[in-house]
């Protein structure tokens, strides 16, 4: 993991690579790609709740903390602090801190996918 | 057999075991891919699943084809909750919950535990954590083994696949690698109390509860009354061959934690607090209940220990986890509970006559004060378990909880506590047994001395416990509790003993295992039931949740019961005596007994 992924990635995300070897030499990438794929389905899921104004903060909480939980799986760390203040927006019903954070979290999220996507493609 | 595989060395010098079954249940594709990825690497059997139903379809399909499981609590199609009670009422299977290190954590876990868990992982998961699952399986199945009476056998069967030999008792295998403390408290206690156990040393076969045979156990235990269903009725109305009391008892067990928490912890504690209260000194009840509350709120690390406590004494710690108790932990798990309703009742006529051949009654008689605290501390730990539980914190840990309870059974008995510690780290099988328990002899003399007049100071006992135990208290380790429970049941009627004796009685079954302890503990052998505590300690979730007891059917030693009748006149004090055994092992897997010496019991 190199400078460019100081901050946006953490240790987990070392665990995880420690978890590769010869029999699962793209285990990583193999675990990124399900990563964006099942998230973009969630922040989807929370755009469209967003939208709709009716900020059912129960739900958005539900779908944040699924969020949060494969992003700390990856290691996600920056995305995964978005989360949280998005989760605590939600906790005290703010919807603009709601919707505010969440543009955090999927910029978080885009970058980090283009961050790794590099990060594929030259360990290759 | 499987040859452990080794994978990266553990610390314990025991390769956990490979090929351990596990089944992960988690609605996140990425944690399960990573989860199994992780458990492959330790030479694991995984199976994924993302939906609660699946996982519940597939354990009841194959209902011997998973040694444990690991599930979610946050899933959006079922409740990871209840998946852990279900896993924990139908099948013998240790769980351990997952979730996420987010603001409500400390409540997750504990729920997490009232439902059975025995266990807990944090997201995101670290492989070093799952390395160390097997012993859930190791501690539950040793639970079950001594159970049928083979000490030797329960000792460290780490060899997950023969989880078919579990129906012999699965105690054939028992490495001793990763419990050598365990195994060398086991054989010493074999040697000791070979003639404690009065169970047949045949394995038993681990009974899978289908549902037809748990409608049929419904059916005889509405037919009797909840309240009054004894295993041994319920056994007779059943007529099904091969069925054992213990297996019953066990299951009972965590019947009635399920109902418990359905129908509201409140009327069990409510019993307990009556029993307390019935003929005892007064002092007692509220100290139980009440004090040990305000302890464990008072402080974090008092609140812990009583979970701990509370977990043992009421049930499961970990989720559904398969109600591997024996019996006889049941037992106390029971009278614990119930025997409390018993007591007001006019003296737990199950601890008494054994009618459910519970050797437990037949400790509380002779439970000393020094018990009665620890069963205090229980209670509390059972009443604080709901409100405090969040203390508990690391279930994995292990420890500090049994340390809590011990030391304050400690007090009623100078136990060894060396052993003790030496379980406290995670080493689910040999550790945590009581053996620490074992009270020397001579303190049971004092015990009763001790005993005689209770003077709970829980309050001043916890402090003191607590710092006993600083850097256990806060440990809950549930599987430890469970432990611990047995040990009380494992004090062999030893005419010696008298208090011991009490508590033997309804932990024979552990007395098997730590037949040491049982020599050295006359009075209650709270640990060394740790062994077959494991499972209980599942079971002794606080009586809130669903705790499930997972009681491994302990045969006590029928002389046990007898011998208590003649000691004890005083049924109440026996009451006491029991309800502080039961409580206290369940709490502490292992017992760290710091040498509560007699002495100090403010009596």
């Amino acid at each position: 993991m190199g400078k460019c992924m100081q901050g946006f990635l953490d240790e987990q995300f070392m665990e995880l690579e420690e978890l590769q070897d010869d029999v699962n030499p793209n285990f990583v990438e193999e675990v990124a790609t399900l990563y964006f794929k099942d998230s973009a389905r969630l922040i989807n899921s929370i755009d469209q709740a967003l939208e709709r104004g009716s900020f059912d903060f129960n739900r958005l909480d539900n779908y944040m903390h699924q969020f949060k939980g494969s992003s700390s799986s990856i290691g996600a760390s920056k995305v995964k602090t978005e989360c949280t203040m998005f989760r605590e927006y939600c906790r005290v019903g703010n919807a603009e801190g709601c919707l505010r954070t969440f543009q955090q979290v999927k910029k978080e999220h885009a970058t980090l996918r283009k961050k790794l996507e590099h990060y594929f493609q030259a360990s290759q | 057999m499987l040859n452990p595989g080794v994978v990266g060395g553990s610390s314990n010098s025991d390769p956990f075991p490979a090929g351990l079954r596990v089944l992960v249940v988690d609605d996140d594709p990425t944690c399960l891919m990573i989860l199994e990825r992780m458990l492959r690497t330790c030479l694991y059997r995984v199976t994924k699943c993302n939906r609660a139903e699946i996982a519940l379809t597939l354990l009841r399909k194959n209902k011997n084809g998973f040694d444990i499981v690991i599930s979610d609590v946050h899933m959006p199609d079922m409740n990871g909750f209840k998946l852990l009670e279900h896993v924990g009422l139908e099948m013998d299977l240790p769980v351990i919950s997952k979730l996420m290190s987010a603001d409500d954590s400390k409540s997750v876990v504990l729920k997490g535990v009232t439902h059975g868990a025995v266990d807990y992982l944090i997201k995101p998961v670290r492989i070093e954590a799952l390395k160390n699952i097997w012993q859930h399986v190791v501690r539950k199945k040793r639970n079950v083994s001594e159970h049928s009476g083979s000490v030797e056998e329960t000792g460290g069967d780490r060899q997950q696949q023969q989880r078919d030999d579990d129906d012999d008792g699965g105690g054939d295998n028992n490495s001793s690698s990763g419990n050598n403390e365990g195994n060398l408290r086991r054989r010493k206690e074999e040697e000791q109390g070979d003639d404690k156990e009065d169970t047949s040393s045949l394995k038993k076969p681990r009974v899978v509860w289908s549902v037809e045979l748990h409608q049929q156990f419904v059916a005889a235990v509405n037919h009797l009354g909840v309240d009054k269903a004894v295993p041994k009725k319920i056994l007779e109305m059943m007529n099904v061959q091969g069925l054992t009391r213990e297996n019953v008892a066990s299951h009972l067990q965590k019947y009635r934690i399920y109902l418990k928490r359905l129908g509201g912890v409140s009327q069990h504690q409510g019993n307990m607090n009556h029993s307390f209260m019935t003929g005892q000194d007064p002092s007692y009840g509220p100290l139980n209940g009440f004090d040990l509350q305000g302890l464990a709120t008072a402080g974090q690390l008092p609140a812990q220990s009583l979970a701990q406590l509370q977990e043992a004494g009421l049930g499961r710690s970990s989720s559904l986890i398969k109600p591997g108790i024996t019996s006889v932990d049941q037992r106390s798990f029971f009278t614990f509970q119930n025997s409390k309703s018993r007591f007001g009742d006019g003296h737990g006529q199950m601890m008494m006559n054994g009618g459910s051949g519970n050797k437990q009654v037949n400790l509380l008689h002779g439970v000393p004060t020094g018990h009665m605290r620890l069963q205090q501390q229980q209670m509390a730990g059972m009443r604080v378990a709901d409100p405090s539980m969040q203390q508990q914190q690391s279930m994995l840990s292990r420890r500090s909880l049994l340390d809590d309870a011990v030391v304050v059974r400690n007090s009623s008995r100078v136990l060894p506590g060396a052993t003790h510690s030496v379980f406290n780290n995670s080493f689910p099988l040999a550790s945590a047994p009581g053996m620490s328990v074992t009270d020397t002899k001579g303190g049971s003399s004092s015990a009763t001395a001790a005993f005689c007049n209770p003077s709970y100071d829980i309050l001043n006992s916890f402090p003191q416990q607590q710092h006993h135990n600083n850097n256990r208290v806060n440990e809950w380790d549930p599987p430890n509790m469970g432990m611990v429970f047995n040990s009380h049941q494992d004090n062999t009627a030893s005419a010696a003993f008298s208090t011991s004796e009490a508590y033997s009685s309804s932990s024979t079954h552990k007395r098997k295992r730590e037949a040491e302890l049982v020599a050295e503990h006359g009075q209650n052998q709270q640990q060394p039931q740790s062994r077959s505590v494991n499972p209980m300690n599942q079971v002794y979730m606080n009586g809130g949740g669903s705790v499930r007891v997972k009681t491994e059917t302990v045969t006590c030693p029928p002389q046990a019961t007898t011998m208590f009748h003649e000691q004890y006149s005083n049924q109440e004090d026996l009451l006491s005596a029991l309800l502080k055994q039961e409580g206290f092992p369940l709490l502490d897997s292992e017992f760290d007994f710091e040498g509560y010496s007699i002495d100090n019991i403010p009596v």
